[in-house]
């Protein structure tokens, strides 16, 4: 959660910035940001790489615990489709690049901005920070009502650190493994889903 | 984007070479979190001289909430699907 607060500041600086012109203009005019995102992209490979964790859960698999990631992907796609259908702002695509974040709104954010602009990045900022705020709140509710999985598959990404203690807390440590698998799972799936939709 | 995706394939096989190198990595996950600090800086500077986000901010909270929720209520019933029908008889 203080990881959280802090990324956030630092979009609120960016917003104050911008908005009272605190930068000269040739500033904005450069693209850095596709050099930064190149370059946050193959450090967050390397640290899924050289995740202890990562290597033994892919020791760890087997069918049953890929069903978890792979509800929480189809759930998300129905949820989303759904919503595109309701109202006519979000186009399909754009709906389901958005619930690709999975809770995962940095990285997600600035990838969907970076393909489809500032408007849909701000969208998977917000809507994924929601969803990792739904999860924390939410996560009693879920798990007493909708079976244990529903936690973790209400965290999506964020079930494999920010909201594991909470879902743990709720549903038992012996499923804190398939929390961690899923998150972990979906964390490295986020930018290859959204390159194929976008 | 095809860019983006080589990198972290690259980025995870170096991982995996490096997963002994603990200076290494926590120099790599130091920096992780000053890239997403920039680029969160950045997406905030362009939002925030983009008039048409700005003034319709309201709008776009309120549909990030409603996609969100529909995606958390989507994924939590499928996923009591697969509770009810794979897990929950490993039980008691």
């Amino acid at each position: 959660m203080k990881g959280s607060i802090i990324i956030l500041f630092f979009f609120v600086i960016g917003l104050f910035t911008g908005i009272y012109d605190l930068l000269p203009e040739h500033f904005l005019q450069n693209d850095y940001s596709m050099y930064a995102l190149y370059l946050l992209m193959f450090l967050v490979g390397i640290g899924i790489g050289s995740n202890k964790k990562t290597l033994n859960l892919i020791r760890s698999v087997n069918f049953k615990i890929l069903l978890v990631p792979l509800s929480v992907i189809t759930g998300t796609y129905i949820g989303v489709s759904i919503f595109a259908l309701l109202q006519d702002n979000l186009s399909l695509i754009d709906s389901l690049a958005v619930g690709s974040g999975f809770g995962y709104y940095s990285l997600s954010s600035v990838l969907i901005s970076e393909v489809s602009g500032d408007m849909l990045g701000v969208i998977a900022l917000l809507s994924n920070i929601t969803r990792e705020i739904i999860t924390l709140l939410l996560t009693p509710v879920f798990a007493r009502y909708f079976g244990k999985l529903a936690p973790i598959s209400s965290g999506g990404a964020t079930a494999m650190d920010t909201t594991l203690p909470v879902i743990t807390k709720y549903i038992g440590s012996d499923y804190a493994i398939i929390s961690v698998f899923s998150g972990v799972v979906l964390t490295i799936l986020v930018p290859f889903l959204i390159a194929i939709i976008l | 984007m095809i860019t983006v995706l080589v990198l972290m394939t690259f980025g995870i096989l170096i991982g995996w070479f490096l997963h002994k190198k603990e200076k290494i990595l926590k120099i790599s996950s130091e920096l992780t979190n000053w890239a997403i600090y920039l680029l969160l800086f950045l997406l905030g500077l362009s939002v925030g001289t983009n008039e048409e986000i700005l003034s319709n901010f309201d709008k776009i909270g309120y549909q990030s909430i409603m996609i969100t929720v529909f995606a958390v209520l989507g994924s939590v019933l499928v996923s009591w699907l697969t509770y009810i029908l794979f897990f929950k008889k490993d039980e008691r």
